[in-house]
């Protein structure tokens, strides 16, 4: 039962899907700053590659992640400098960021450099629980056969929603997301809010891309990420900015990046292109649905998303 | 009978021998690239006293204020509260010297809830631990609301509330801060004049309390009102600062000008009212946000006449004007322009009916600001000979075209290449006008024409509406300035909630009248 083709599906959901969690709670965070970042794919690479380097040299997984959210938040404060301090457009940065760090760029260079292609990671993610707890019917390798990773980002998830909903600094940093203004004139700063949420949201970004070449892969390949940075901005919007239908929408498009390779090893044979091709179609109808100025107001994105603030001056 | 006796009371604690001023500004000097904002301002302000700040659009009252909310900081000067010097880094030292500010636009976070907004930013109190205790803060929000006399849901959200309602937790957020020097900016400007009179009863026993209230106007008959003492602005300078005893409305408004000026109220067009021009049935159209904006408006605008739509904002007539000159779709209803329905929907067809448009924001939707003068006035002719030829434009026609308008309304620009953008306010308002006038038209719709304007530019603005008027054509004037409405307004119509609720003769019509409209009291019907 438990190689089901529904429920192994299901489990890769969850595996493929951890990735997509993290950065796209990343991604929450900095939007619900008021900073759009469309640097994450370029800071889930540079995190990978980042993040493999450390676990070769130091066999160490756990540096390992700080190392790949470290790599991850150095980008996004290069974001950060760029928008909130220089008030540059954020799409362009953002974009800019994704070339400059993705694939064929600085993190195909470290790669290269630190001759990390080909080589098979020292140490990776396992299942961390007890074989009768993975044993069980359906739930066992669905929830209970999964890595430290997986369980990681639940407790992220939990945490976003409660400093989101019940803390101050959460309350705070909606209202810079909402209205920088109304914030600034309570003496709300600004600009550290954005700086802090930008950075923290790469860093998780960073952590996203570490669990492809740690866990997913497990090795470094050039764009191994193949556009989990891009789902991830979609999956923000999909989720109306709440992180819990966040954790809910990482694992629908897990699903779809899991299946062609679930389907084709259970002999299923349809063309994998196609396949391979649907979450970035869900992408994009994502993006169609909700991407009406009228429907934006309603579902709840930050008013301010996008948008410099200046003081205003005459 | 108290004003005099307070008058002296005050004036005795500025002597040498009383308590310091509750707020002294020495110096202060601000510039901003071109602007003069500040020039070397005192100003001063007593415990328990309502001051007015007085001066027309660029005085530099806002600048003031901000400076002393902390938002800029002075170039020159110094301020002193209660006898000690401050010196504001960021809005939080302000707040924390017990300096609150209401802005003319709200500083509120619209998804929030009353309290959380009320609460927002605070380090000291009930809202500074780490966790939100919602409940905790709705209660003290709620008990605050109750005490004051300021009935507000705390649970609400800011989007359910009115504007006035607004205003009111803007006000609760400067109590909870424990305020002792509260700055309003033009607070009656969305409220109607009984919502008016609750504030200034507010304010007053704010400063019964001991408080400083910092009340920044153009209006002359509300400072009159509420003010105990006076500071009048111009030009960045303090002209004057007198009890409101020794002021009367019209040597305040020379002070404020700089001359004497005319404030009586009405004075006629001799337009010739013939028959109905704009015809509007049972109008429908759907706001911004979904929802109808318009519940079937029902009006009608006669050639020569001038009618005025009165409301306090969001009631509807922004989404009334666009939907009359076919910027918006209309869901249901008729338009007709001497009797010939609008399909409505179409800005084209619309100008084609012979309807000009005046916007409410003139740099947003009256002119393209990164074209020239030229280009702009040309917007809608630019189709047709003499402007155009086949499919090109003839650039010579427009400049002559240009020149001319610019000589013939007087506009101060540099000439008819100047971005659009560069000019003032009330230049920028004769460019728009001079634009709309010079098509011909036999319906003007005018949307809050003389926002944001100095005195002079608004008797020009007015007297053209008059000669319109005058010549013949009928004109639906938006406006949310009573004032205003009754200096130029023939029948005044009162909007409400997207209706018409009622109408009345501008010539009988009293303030308090047109205000019980505004607040959605219907006239009775007999």
């Amino acid at each position: 039962m438990n190689n089901s083709i529904l429920v192994v599906v299901l489990a890769s959901a969850v595996l493929y899907g951890t990735p997509l969690l993290f950065a796209a709670l990343g991604e929450l965070l900095a939007e619900r700053s008021g900073v759009l970042n469309l640097g994450v794919e370029g800071m889930m690479l540079v995190g990978a590659v980042m993040g493999f380097w450390a676990v070769q040299r130091t066999s160490s997984l756990a540096l390992a992640l700080v190392v790949a959210a470290i790599a991850g938040g150095a980008m996004a404060l290069i974001h950060a400098f760029l928008v909130v301090t220089l008030r540059a457009n954020q799409i362009v940065s953002g974009l800019a960021l994704t070339i400059f760090a993705g694939a064929a760029g600085l993190s195909s260079y470290l790669g290269n450099d630190l001759n990390l292609a080909d080589q098979p990671a020292k140490r990776i993610f396992h299942s961390v629980l007890p074989k009768s707890l993975r044993d069980l019917p359906v739930i066992g390798p669905i929830l209970f056969n999964q890595s430290l990773l997986v369980y990681g980002s639940w407790v992220v998830v939990i945490v976003v929603v409660l400093y989101l909903r019940r803390t101050r600094p959460g309350l705070n940093v909606r209202a810079v997301g909402e209205s920088p203004a109304a914030a600034d004139a309570m003496g709300i700063n600004v600009t550290v809010y954005r700086y802090v949420h930008t950075v923290v949201g790469g860093a998780l970004a960073g952590i996203g891309g570490a669990c492809f070449s740690l866990s997913i892969t497990p090795q470094w390949v050039d764009g191994l990420t193949s556009g989990a940075g891009w789902i991830a901005i979609a999956l923000v919007i999909f989720a109306f900015w709440r992180p819990g239908l966040v954790l809910i929408g990482a694992y629908f498009f897990g699903a779809f990046s899991a299946l062609p390779y679930t389907l084709q090893a259970h002999g299923v044979t349809i063309a994998p292109e196609l396949l391979q091709s649907l979450p970035y179609v869900m992408t994009v109808l994502a993006l169609v649905l909700v991407s009406s100025a009228g429907a934006k107001r309603r579902l709840g994105a930050p008013a301010a998303l996008g948008l410099p603030y200046v003081r205003e001056e005459r | 009978m108290g004003q005099q006796t307070q008058a002296v009371d005050l004036s005795e604690r500025r002597g040498a021998g009383g308590a310091p001023p509750a707020v002294s500004l020495r110096g202060i000097t601000k510039r901003f690239p071109a602007v003069l904002a500040n020039d070397a301002v005192d100003f001063e302000a007593a415990p328990g006293e309502v001051h007015a700040l007085l001066g027309e659009n660029g005085a530099g009252k806002s600048t003031l204020s901000n400076i002393l909310t902390g938002l800029y900081r002075p170039d020159e000067g110094e301020i002193w509260l209660y006898g000690e010097r401050v010196d504001f880094h960021s809005p939080r030292d302000a707040i924390d010297a017990g300096v609150a500010m209401v802005h003319q636009h709200f500083r509120l976070v619209v998804p929030f809830t009353v309290a959380e907004n009320v609460v927002l930013g605070d380090h000291r109190r009930e809202g500074s631990s780490f966790l939100v205790h919602q409940r905790a803060i709705e209660r003290r929000v709620g008990e605050l609301s109750k005490r004051y006399g300021m009935h507000v849901d705390p649970r609400a959200r800011i989007w359910q509330l009115s504007l006035g309602e607004q205003q009111r937790v803007e006000i609760l957020k400067a109590l909870y801060h424990e305020a002792k020097i509260l700055i309003l900016d033009e607070p009656t400007a969305v409220l109607t004049p009984q919502e008016s009179e609750v504030l200034f009863a507010t304010l007053r026993s704010m400063a019964a309390e001991g408080r400083t209230v910092i009340f920044i106007s153009h209006k002359l008959h509300e400072v009159k009102a509420v003010a105990d003492r006076v500071t009048v602005l111009r030009g960045g300078k303090a002209i004057a600062t007198t009890t409101m005893a020794d002021a009367t409305p019209r040597s305040l408004a020379a002070l404020m000008v700089g001359r004497e000026v005319d404030i009586t109220r009405r004075r006629e067009h001799g337009g010739e009212i013939g028959a109905a021009a704009l015809e509007l049935d049972e109008l429908r159209a759907v706001g911004d946000r979904g929802g109808e904006a318009l519940k079937g408006v029902a009006l009608s605008v006669r050639t020569g006449e001038i009618v005025a739509v009165a409301g306090v904002a969001g009631n509807g007539q922004r989404e009334l004007a666009e939907t009359v000159t076919g910027m918006r779709p209309m869901t249901g209803g008729e338009v007709r322009v001497h009797g010939r329905p609008l399909r409505g929907g179409d800005a084209r067809e619309a100008i084609g009916a012979g309807i000009a448009h005046v916007p409410e924001d003139r740099l947003g939707t009256g002119v393209a600001p990164s074209l020239s003068i030229g280009s702009n006035v040309v917007l809608k002719s630019y189709r047709r000979y003499p402007i155009a030829r086949g499919p090109l434009l003839r650039l010579r026609a427009i400049r002559d075209h240009a020149a001319d308008l610019i000589k013939r309304y007087d506009v101060r620009t540099s000439g008819p290449n100047a971005p659009a953008r560069q000019l003032s306010g009330g230049n920028l308002q004769k460019v728009v006008l001079a634009r709309e006038f010079s098509g011909n038209p036999r319906v003007l719709v005018v949307a809050a024409p003389t926002r944001g304007l100095d005195v002079a530019a608004i008797e020009t603005v007015h007297a053209y509406l008059r000669d319109a008027a005058a010549a013949g054509v009928a004109v639906l004037l938006i406006s949310e300035d009573l004032d205003e409405i009754l200096a130029l307004a023939d029948r005044v119509a009162v909007m409400f909630d997207g209706e018409i609720v009622g109408e009345v003769d501008a010539e009988t019509a009293t303030v308090e009248e047109i205000g019980l409209l505004m607040a959605g009291v219907r006239e009775r019907t007999p």
